[in-house]
Protein backbone atom coordinates (compact mmCIF):
# COMPACT_ATOMS: atom_id res chain seq x y z
CA UNK A 1 0.00 0.00 0.00
CA UNK A 2 1.61 3.21 -1.07
CA UNK A 3 -1.15 5.66 -0.34
CA UNK A 4 -4.25 5.69 1.78
CA UNK A 5 -6.28 7.12 -1.04
CA UNK A 6 -5.21 8.39 -4.41
CA UNK A 7 -7.13 11.63 -4.40
CA UNK A 8 -6.94 13.37 -1.08
CA UNK A 9 -10.37 14.92 -1.71
CA UNK A 10 -11.99 11.47 -1.77
CA UNK A 11 -12.85 10.49 1.78
CA UNK A 12 -11.92 6.97 2.85
CA UNK A 13 -14.70 4.43 2.99
CA UNK A 14 -16.67 3.42 6.04
CA UNK A 15 -16.87 5.12 9.38
CA UNK A 16 -13.33 6.48 9.44
CA UNK A 17 -13.40 9.95 10.95
CA UNK A 18 -12.08 12.54 8.54
CA UNK A 19 -10.88 15.98 9.53
CA UNK A 20 -10.84 19.02 7.29
CA UNK A 21 -7.59 20.90 7.77
CA UNK A 22 -6.06 23.99 6.22
CA UNK A 23 -2.30 24.04 5.95
CA UNK A 24 -0.15 26.79 4.51
CA UNK A 25 2.16 24.89 2.18
CA UNK A 26 4.89 26.91 0.50
CA UNK A 27 2.90 30.10 0.97
CA UNK A 28 -0.38 28.71 -0.32
CA UNK A 29 -3.36 27.74 1.84
CA UNK A 30 -4.35 24.14 1.07
CA UNK A 31 -7.58 22.73 2.47
CA UNK A 32 -7.77 18.96 2.55
CA UNK A 33 -9.75 16.21 4.23
CA UNK A 34 -7.47 13.80 6.02
CA UNK A 35 -7.87 10.65 7.99
CA UNK A 36 -6.05 11.18 11.31
CA UNK A 37 -3.49 8.46 10.67
CA UNK A 38 -2.30 10.04 7.41
CA UNK A 39 1.29 11.16 7.92
CA UNK A 40 2.33 14.64 6.89
CA UNK A 41 4.99 13.20 4.56
CA UNK A 42 2.34 11.22 2.69
CA UNK A 43 -0.05 14.15 2.48
CA UNK A 44 2.77 16.22 0.98
CA UNK A 45 3.79 13.54 -1.52
CA UNK A 46 0.61 11.74 -2.49
CA UNK A 47 -2.05 14.28 -1.60
CA UNK A 48 -0.39 17.49 -2.67
CA UNK A 49 1.85 15.83 -5.28
CA UNK A 50 4.92 17.61 -3.95
CA UNK A 51 7.28 14.71 -4.50
CA UNK A 52 10.45 16.64 -3.70
CA UNK A 53 10.06 15.55 -0.09
CA UNK A 54 11.32 11.97 0.13
CA UNK A 55 10.46 9.21 2.53
CA UNK A 56 13.48 7.06 3.27
CA UNK A 57 13.52 5.00 6.42
CA UNK A 58 9.98 5.76 7.61
CA UNK A 59 11.29 5.33 11.17
CA UNK A 60 12.49 8.83 12.17
CA UNK A 61 16.13 8.04 11.49
CA UNK A 62 17.14 9.25 8.05
CA UNK A 63 15.74 12.78 7.72
CA UNK A 64 15.00 12.52 3.97
CA UNK A 65 11.47 13.74 4.74
CA UNK A 66 12.67 16.89 6.54
CA UNK A 67 10.45 19.93 5.95
CA UNK A 68 10.13 23.19 7.82
CA UNK A 69 7.15 23.40 10.18
CA UNK A 70 6.57 26.99 11.32
CA UNK A 71 10.18 27.60 10.30
CA UNK A 72 11.76 24.72 12.26
CA UNK A 73 12.91 21.47 10.66
CA UNK A 74 10.84 18.38 11.40
CA UNK A 75 10.73 14.83 10.08
CA UNK A 76 7.41 14.84 8.23
CA UNK A 77 7.08 11.05 8.52
CA UNK A 78 6.78 11.57 12.28
CA UNK A 79 3.86 13.97 12.37
CA UNK A 80 0.25 13.37 11.45
CA UNK A 81 -1.05 15.65 8.71
CA UNK A 82 -3.98 16.57 10.94
CA UNK A 83 -1.52 18.15 13.39
CA UNK A 84 -0.43 20.67 10.77
CA UNK A 85 -3.88 22.32 10.72
CA UNK A 86 -3.33 26.08 10.87
CA UNK A 87 0.45 25.77 10.56
CA UNK A 88 3.02 26.70 7.95
CA UNK A 89 4.90 23.99 6.06
CA UNK A 90 7.81 24.63 3.68
CA UNK A 91 9.08 21.89 1.40
CA UNK A 92 12.10 21.77 -0.89
CA UNK A 93 9.86 23.07 -3.70
CA UNK A 94 9.79 26.43 -1.91
CA UNK A 95 13.52 27.01 -2.38
CA UNK A 96 13.89 27.90 -6.06
CA UNK A 97 12.04 30.77 -7.68
CA UNK A 98 10.83 30.52 -11.27
CA UNK A 99 14.07 31.97 -12.58
CA UNK A 100 16.79 31.06 -10.13
CA UNK A 101 18.00 28.50 -7.66
CA UNK A 102 18.26 29.16 -3.94
CA UNK A 103 21.91 29.66 -2.81
CA UNK A 104 21.67 26.33 -0.94
CA UNK A 105 20.70 24.56 -4.18
CA UNK A 106 23.46 26.38 -6.01
CA UNK A 107 25.93 25.32 -3.35
CA UNK A 108 24.94 21.65 -3.75
CA UNK A 109 25.41 22.04 -7.51
CA UNK A 110 28.73 23.90 -7.29
CA UNK A 111 30.27 21.64 -4.66
CA UNK A 112 28.82 18.33 -5.88
CA UNK A 113 26.88 17.96 -2.64
CA UNK A 114 24.94 14.96 -3.92
CA UNK A 115 25.37 11.69 -5.72
CA UNK A 116 22.14 9.69 -5.79
CA UNK A 117 20.22 12.73 -4.50
CA UNK A 118 17.81 10.88 -2.26
CA UNK A 119 18.81 12.66 0.95
CA UNK A 120 19.27 16.03 -0.75
CA UNK A 121 15.83 17.62 -0.14
CA UNK A 122 16.06 16.86 3.58
CA UNK A 123 19.68 18.02 3.73
CA UNK A 124 18.77 21.29 2.07
CA UNK A 125 15.84 21.96 4.41
CA UNK A 126 18.02 21.19 7.44
CA UNK A 127 20.64 23.54 5.99
CA UNK A 128 18.01 26.24 5.49
CA UNK A 129 16.94 25.97 9.13
CA UNK A 130 20.57 26.25 10.24
CA UNK A 131 21.37 29.25 8.03
CA UNK A 132 18.25 31.07 9.15
CA UNK A 133 19.50 30.82 12.70
CA UNK A 134 23.23 31.21 11.99
CA UNK A 135 24.47 32.69 8.72
CA UNK A 136 28.10 32.16 9.65
CA UNK A 137 28.32 28.53 10.79
CA UNK A 138 31.58 26.70 11.36
CA UNK A 139 32.15 23.34 9.70
CA UNK A 140 31.52 21.72 13.07
CA UNK A 141 28.19 23.52 13.51
CA UNK A 142 27.12 22.38 10.04
CA UNK A 143 28.03 18.78 10.83
CA UNK A 144 25.96 18.91 14.03
CA UNK A 145 23.03 20.57 12.24
CA UNK A 146 22.82 17.82 9.60
CA UNK A 147 23.52 14.98 12.02
CA UNK A 148 19.83 14.00 11.89
CA UNK A 149 20.05 13.53 8.11
CA UNK A 150 21.71 10.43 6.68
CA UNK A 151 23.60 10.31 3.39
CA UNK A 152 24.90 6.96 2.16
CA UNK A 153 26.84 8.27 -0.86
CA UNK A 154 28.91 11.34 -0.24
CA UNK A 155 30.57 10.77 3.11
CA UNK A 156 29.16 14.24 3.90
CA UNK A 157 32.32 16.11 2.82
CA UNK A 158 30.77 17.81 -0.16
CA UNK A 159 27.48 18.44 1.62
CA UNK A 160 29.37 20.38 4.28
CA UNK A 161 31.26 22.29 1.57
CA UNK A 162 27.99 23.04 -0.22
CA UNK A 163 26.44 24.51 2.92
CA UNK A 164 29.59 26.58 3.62
CA UNK A 165 29.39 27.83 0.03
CA UNK A 166 25.71 28.74 0.43
CA UNK A 167 26.37 30.52 3.72
CA UNK A 168 29.06 32.63 2.11
CA UNK A 169 26.80 33.57 -0.80
CA UNK A 170 23.89 34.37 1.51
CA UNK A 171 26.13 36.56 3.68
CA UNK A 172 27.28 38.45 0.59
CA UNK A 173 23.67 38.87 -0.55
CA UNK A 174 22.50 40.11 2.83
CA UNK A 175 25.06 42.94 2.88
CA UNK B 1 4.00 2.48 7.26
CA UNK B 2 0.66 3.47 8.71
CA UNK B 3 -0.58 3.27 12.25
CA UNK B 4 -3.85 1.53 12.96
CA UNK B 5 -6.90 3.76 12.70
CA UNK B 6 -7.54 6.08 15.59
CA UNK B 7 -9.67 9.02 16.58
CA UNK B 8 -7.85 12.31 16.86
CA UNK B 9 -8.74 14.95 19.40
CA UNK B 10 -7.07 18.32 19.81
CA UNK B 11 -8.50 19.88 22.96
CA UNK B 12 -7.83 23.53 23.75
CA UNK B 13 -7.77 23.14 27.53
CA UNK B 14 -6.14 20.78 30.00
CA UNK B 15 -9.54 20.06 31.55
CA UNK B 16 -10.90 18.89 28.18
CA UNK B 17 -7.81 16.76 27.59
CA UNK B 18 -8.18 15.09 31.00
CA UNK B 19 -11.89 14.51 30.36
CA UNK B 20 -11.03 12.77 27.09
CA UNK B 21 -8.51 10.53 28.86
CA UNK B 22 -11.02 9.83 31.63
CA UNK B 23 -13.68 8.70 29.15
CA UNK B 24 -11.15 6.73 27.09
CA UNK B 25 -10.92 3.79 29.51
CA UNK B 26 -7.19 3.40 29.02
CA UNK B 27 -7.34 3.22 25.22
CA UNK B 28 -6.27 6.84 24.87
CA UNK B 29 -2.75 8.24 24.51
CA UNK B 30 -1.42 11.75 24.95
CA UNK B 31 0.50 13.14 21.97
CA UNK B 32 3.03 15.89 22.72
CA UNK B 33 6.17 15.90 20.54
CA UNK B 34 5.26 12.51 19.08
CA UNK B 35 8.88 11.54 18.42
CA UNK B 36 8.48 8.25 20.28
CA UNK B 37 4.72 7.72 20.09
CA UNK B 38 4.35 8.19 16.32
CA UNK B 39 7.13 5.70 15.42
CA UNK B 40 5.67 3.23 17.94
CA UNK B 41 2.24 3.62 16.37
CA UNK B 42 3.70 3.16 12.87
CA UNK B 43 5.44 -0.04 14.00
CA UNK B 44 2.15 -1.02 15.68
CA UNK B 45 3.77 -1.43 19.05
CA UNK B 46 1.16 1.11 20.15
CA UNK B 47 -2.41 1.26 18.83
CA UNK B 48 -4.43 3.69 20.91
CA UNK B 49 -8.10 4.10 20.01
CA UNK B 50 -7.87 7.83 20.55
CA UNK B 51 -4.94 10.20 20.40
CA UNK B 52 -5.24 13.36 22.46
CA UNK B 53 -2.96 15.97 20.91
CA UNK B 54 -2.03 18.49 23.63
CA UNK B 55 -0.13 20.81 21.28
CA UNK B 56 -3.07 23.23 21.08
CA UNK B 57 -3.30 23.74 24.84
CA UNK B 58 -1.81 27.13 25.71
CA UNK B 59 0.77 27.83 28.41
CA UNK B 60 2.49 24.44 28.47
CA UNK B 61 5.58 25.48 26.50
CA UNK B 62 7.82 27.05 29.11
CA UNK B 63 10.88 26.52 31.25
CA UNK B 64 11.66 28.98 33.99
CA UNK B 65 13.31 29.39 37.35
CA UNK B 66 11.12 30.49 40.26
CA UNK B 67 12.58 33.24 42.44
CA UNK B 68 13.80 30.57 44.92
CA UNK B 69 15.73 28.75 42.17
CA UNK B 70 13.24 25.92 41.49
CA UNK B 71 13.28 25.02 37.78
CA UNK B 72 9.95 24.23 36.09
CA UNK B 73 9.71 22.64 32.64
CA UNK B 74 6.27 22.57 30.99
CA UNK B 75 4.82 19.63 29.06
CA UNK B 76 5.39 21.25 25.65
CA UNK B 77 8.95 22.45 26.24
CA UNK B 78 10.96 20.93 23.37
CA UNK B 79 14.48 19.53 23.72
CA UNK B 80 15.61 22.29 21.39
CA UNK B 81 14.19 25.00 23.67
CA UNK B 82 16.43 23.75 26.46
CA UNK B 83 19.42 23.38 24.13
CA UNK B 84 19.25 27.06 23.10
CA UNK B 85 18.12 28.49 26.44
CA UNK B 86 20.17 31.21 28.13
CA UNK B 87 18.63 30.57 31.56
CA UNK B 88 19.49 26.86 31.32
CA UNK B 89 23.02 27.62 30.11
CA UNK B 90 23.48 29.89 33.12
CA UNK B 91 21.57 28.00 35.79
CA UNK B 92 21.33 24.25 35.14
CA UNK B 93 24.56 22.69 33.82
CA UNK B 94 23.40 19.05 33.79
CA UNK B 95 20.41 19.84 31.57
CA UNK B 96 22.50 22.22 29.44
CA UNK B 97 25.03 19.44 28.81
CA UNK B 98 22.42 16.77 28.01
CA UNK B 99 20.09 18.80 25.74
CA UNK B 100 22.37 18.78 22.65
CA UNK B 101 22.89 15.01 23.01
CA UNK B 102 19.23 13.93 22.98
CA UNK B 103 18.26 12.10 19.76
CA UNK B 104 19.20 14.23 16.71
CA UNK B 105 18.77 17.95 15.97
CA UNK B 106 15.59 17.49 13.92
CA UNK B 107 13.90 15.24 16.47
CA UNK B 108 14.84 17.84 19.12
CA UNK B 109 12.68 20.50 17.47
CA UNK B 110 9.54 18.46 18.26
CA UNK B 111 10.29 16.04 21.08
CA UNK B 112 9.56 17.22 24.61
CA UNK B 113 11.37 16.83 27.93
CA UNK B 114 8.26 15.72 29.83
CA UNK B 115 7.18 13.44 26.98
CA UNK B 116 10.53 11.64 27.17
CA UNK B 117 9.98 11.02 30.87
CA UNK B 118 6.51 9.59 30.16
CA UNK B 119 7.84 7.37 27.38
CA UNK B 120 10.05 5.82 30.11
CA UNK B 121 12.58 4.29 27.78
CA UNK B 122 15.20 2.66 30.04
CA UNK B 123 17.90 4.24 27.84
CA UNK B 124 16.40 7.73 27.98
CA UNK B 125 18.74 10.65 28.60
CA UNK B 126 16.30 12.81 30.53
CA UNK B 127 15.35 10.11 33.02
CA UNK B 128 19.01 9.85 34.08
CA UNK B 129 19.25 13.64 34.32
CA UNK B 130 16.07 13.85 36.41
CA UNK B 131 17.23 11.10 38.78
CA UNK B 132 20.59 12.82 39.24
CA UNK B 133 18.85 16.12 39.93
CA UNK B 134 16.29 14.62 42.32
CA UNK B 135 13.45 15.97 40.16
CA UNK B 136 9.70 15.48 40.43
CA UNK B 137 6.91 15.15 37.89
CA UNK B 138 3.66 17.09 38.33
CA UNK B 139 0.68 15.18 37.02
CA UNK B 140 -2.91 16.32 36.72
CA UNK B 141 -6.05 14.18 36.59
CA UNK B 142 -9.77 14.52 37.28
CA UNK B 143 -9.09 14.71 41.02
CA UNK B 144 -6.46 17.44 40.72
CA UNK B 145 -2.70 17.62 40.79
CA UNK B 146 -0.11 15.44 42.49
CA UNK B 147 3.67 15.34 42.43
CA UNK B 148 5.65 12.15 41.94
CA UNK B 149 9.38 11.90 42.65
CA UNK B 150 11.24 10.86 39.49
CA UNK B 151 12.61 7.76 41.23
CA UNK B 152 9.00 6.61 41.80
CA UNK B 153 7.66 7.81 38.44
CA UNK B 154 9.09 5.03 36.30
CA UNK B 155 7.80 1.58 37.29
CA UNK B 156 9.55 -0.39 34.56
CA UNK B 157 10.47 -0.21 30.89
CA UNK B 158 7.86 2.03 29.20
CA UNK B 159 5.74 2.00 32.35
CA UNK B 160 5.05 4.97 34.59
CA UNK B 161 3.05 5.77 37.70
CA UNK B 162 0.65 7.86 35.59
CA UNK B 163 -2.98 6.79 35.90
CA UNK B 164 -4.84 6.37 32.60
CA UNK B 165 -6.67 9.65 33.16
CA UNK B 166 -3.66 11.73 34.20
CA UNK B 167 -1.35 13.97 32.16
CA UNK B 168 2.20 14.87 33.16
CA UNK B 169 2.12 18.64 32.93
CA UNK B 170 5.43 19.74 34.39
CA UNK B 171 8.86 18.58 35.53
CA UNK B 172 10.22 20.24 38.65
CA UNK B 173 13.88 20.42 39.59
CA UNK B 174 14.32 21.56 43.20
CA UNK B 175 16.36 24.66 43.93
CA UNK B 176 19.98 23.75 44.64
CA UNK B 177 21.55 24.36 48.03
CA UNK B 178 24.37 26.63 46.88
CA UNK B 179 25.66 26.37 43.37
CA UNK B 180 24.36 23.86 40.84
CA UNK B 181 27.25 22.14 39.09
CA UNK B 182 27.20 19.13 36.86
CA UNK B 183 27.48 17.59 33.46
CA UNK B 184 26.28 14.88 31.11
CA UNK B 185 28.39 12.66 28.89
CA UNK B 186 27.13 10.06 26.47
CA UNK B 187 28.90 7.65 24.19
CA UNK B 188 26.90 6.77 21.09
CA UNK B 189 28.00 5.04 17.91
CA UNK B 190 26.28 7.74 15.88
CA UNK B 191 23.88 10.59 16.53
CA UNK B 192 20.44 9.26 17.36
CA UNK B 193 21.57 5.79 18.42
CA UNK B 194 20.83 4.48 21.89
CA UNK B 195 23.57 5.34 24.36
CA UNK B 196 26.37 2.81 24.66
CA UNK B 197 26.79 4.38 28.08
CA UNK B 198 25.89 7.74 29.56
CA UNK B 199 26.27 9.50 32.89
CA UNK B 200 24.43 12.45 34.42
CA UNK B 201 26.12 14.23 37.32
CA UNK B 202 24.42 16.91 39.43
CA UNK B 203 26.29 18.42 42.36
CA UNK B 204 25.33 21.20 44.73
CA UNK B 205 28.35 23.04 46.08
CA UNK B 206 28.52 25.54 48.94
CA UNK B 207 31.77 27.14 50.09
CA UNK B 208 33.82 24.79 47.91
CA UNK B 209 32.23 21.69 49.48
CA UNK B 210 29.74 19.28 47.98
CA UNK B 211 26.39 19.39 49.82
CA UNK B 212 24.49 17.08 47.49
CA UNK B 213 25.75 14.64 44.86
CA UNK B 214 23.38 13.00 42.38
CA UNK B 215 24.63 10.60 39.71
CA UNK B 216 22.59 8.41 37.34
CA UNK B 217 23.37 6.32 34.28
CA UNK B 218 21.64 5.18 31.10
CA UNK B 219 22.58 2.46 28.65
CA UNK B 220 24.24 0.29 31.25
CA UNK B 221 21.30 -1.71 32.57
CA UNK B 222 17.69 -2.62 31.96
CA UNK B 223 16.66 0.64 33.61
CA UNK B 224 18.02 4.03 34.54
CA UNK B 225 20.52 3.36 37.30
CA UNK B 226 20.57 5.65 40.30
CA UNK B 227 24.15 5.85 41.58
CA UNK B 228 23.49 8.53 44.17
CA UNK B 229 24.45 6.18 47.04
CA UNK B 230 27.76 5.49 45.31
CA UNK B 231 28.35 9.24 45.08
CA UNK B 232 27.38 9.98 48.69
CA UNK B 233 30.98 9.85 49.95
CA UNK B 234 31.50 13.22 48.23
CA UNK B 235 29.01 14.96 50.55
CA UNK B 236 30.79 17.28 52.97
CA UNK B 237 34.02 17.10 50.95
CA UNK B 238 35.80 19.34 48.50
CA UNK B 239 36.50 17.50 45.24
CA UNK B 240 39.99 16.01 45.12
CA UNK B 241 41.75 13.72 42.72
CA UNK B 242 41.52 10.94 45.30
CA UNK B 243 37.79 11.18 46.10
CA UNK B 244 36.94 11.61 42.40
CA UNK B 245 38.76 8.34 41.65
CA UNK B 246 36.95 6.59 44.51
CA UNK B 247 33.52 7.77 43.39
CA UNK B 248 34.19 7.02 39.70
CA UNK B 249 35.05 3.44 40.67
CA UNK B 250 32.02 3.16 42.99
CA UNK B 251 29.64 4.42 40.31
CA UNK B 252 31.09 2.08 37.68
CA UNK B 253 30.65 -0.78 40.15
CA UNK B 254 26.87 -0.26 40.40
CA UNK B 255 26.41 -0.16 36.60
CA UNK B 256 24.84 -3.31 35.17
CA UNK B 257 26.10 -3.31 31.59
CA UNK B 258 25.55 -6.21 29.24
CA UNK B 259 27.94 -7.21 26.48
CA UNK B 260 26.35 -6.58 23.10
CA UNK B 261 27.12 -5.14 19.67
CA UNK B 262 27.80 -1.75 21.28
CA UNK B 263 30.63 -3.12 23.42
CA UNK B 264 31.54 -5.52 26.15
CA UNK B 265 30.33 -5.13 29.68
CA UNK B 266 33.88 -4.32 30.88
CA UNK B 267 34.26 -1.67 28.21
CA UNK B 268 31.01 0.04 29.17
CA UNK B 269 31.96 0.00 32.84
CA UNK B 270 35.27 1.61 31.95
CA UNK B 271 33.46 4.29 29.93
CA UNK B 272 31.29 5.08 32.97
CA UNK B 273 34.35 5.40 35.17
CA UNK B 274 36.05 7.67 32.64
CA UNK B 275 32.96 9.85 32.19
CA UNK B 276 32.44 10.31 35.94
CA UNK B 277 36.12 11.22 36.32
CA UNK B 278 35.95 13.71 33.47
CA UNK B 279 32.82 15.47 34.69
CA UNK B 280 33.96 15.67 38.31
CA UNK B 281 37.48 16.79 37.36
CA UNK B 282 36.09 19.52 35.17
CA UNK B 283 33.86 20.70 38.04
CA UNK B 284 36.85 20.58 40.44
CA UNK B 285 39.01 22.64 38.08
CA UNK B 286 36.39 25.32 37.50
CA UNK B 287 35.53 25.47 41.23
CA UNK B 288 39.23 26.03 42.00
CA UNK B 289 39.41 28.76 39.38
CA UNK B 290 36.38 30.51 40.82
CA UNK B 291 37.77 30.34 44.39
Amino acid sequence: MTSLYEEISTPPAGDVPVRRVTINVNGQARTVDVEPRLLLAHLIRQGLKLTGTHTGCDTTNCGACTVLFDGRPIKSCTMFAVQADGHKVETVESLASASELHPIQEGFKEKHGLQCGFCTPGMMMAAKALLERNLNPTEDEIRWAISGNLCRCTGYQNIVKAILWAAEKMRAESK
Amino acid sequence: MYPSRFNYESPKTLADAIALLDSGAGETKVLAGGQSLVPMMKLRFAFPGTVVDINNIPNLNYHRFDSDGTLRIGALCRHEDLEHSDVIAKGQPTIAAAAPLVADPIVRTRGTFVGSLCHADPQGDWAAVMIALGGRVVVQGPKGKREIAMKDFVLGPFQTALEFNEIAIEAVIPAPAGQARGGYLKLERRVGDFATASVAVALEITGGKVVRAGIAMAGVGGKTIDATDAASSLVGQALTEANIATVAAAVAAVAEPRSDHRGSSDYKRQIIRTFVTRILTSIANSTKKAA
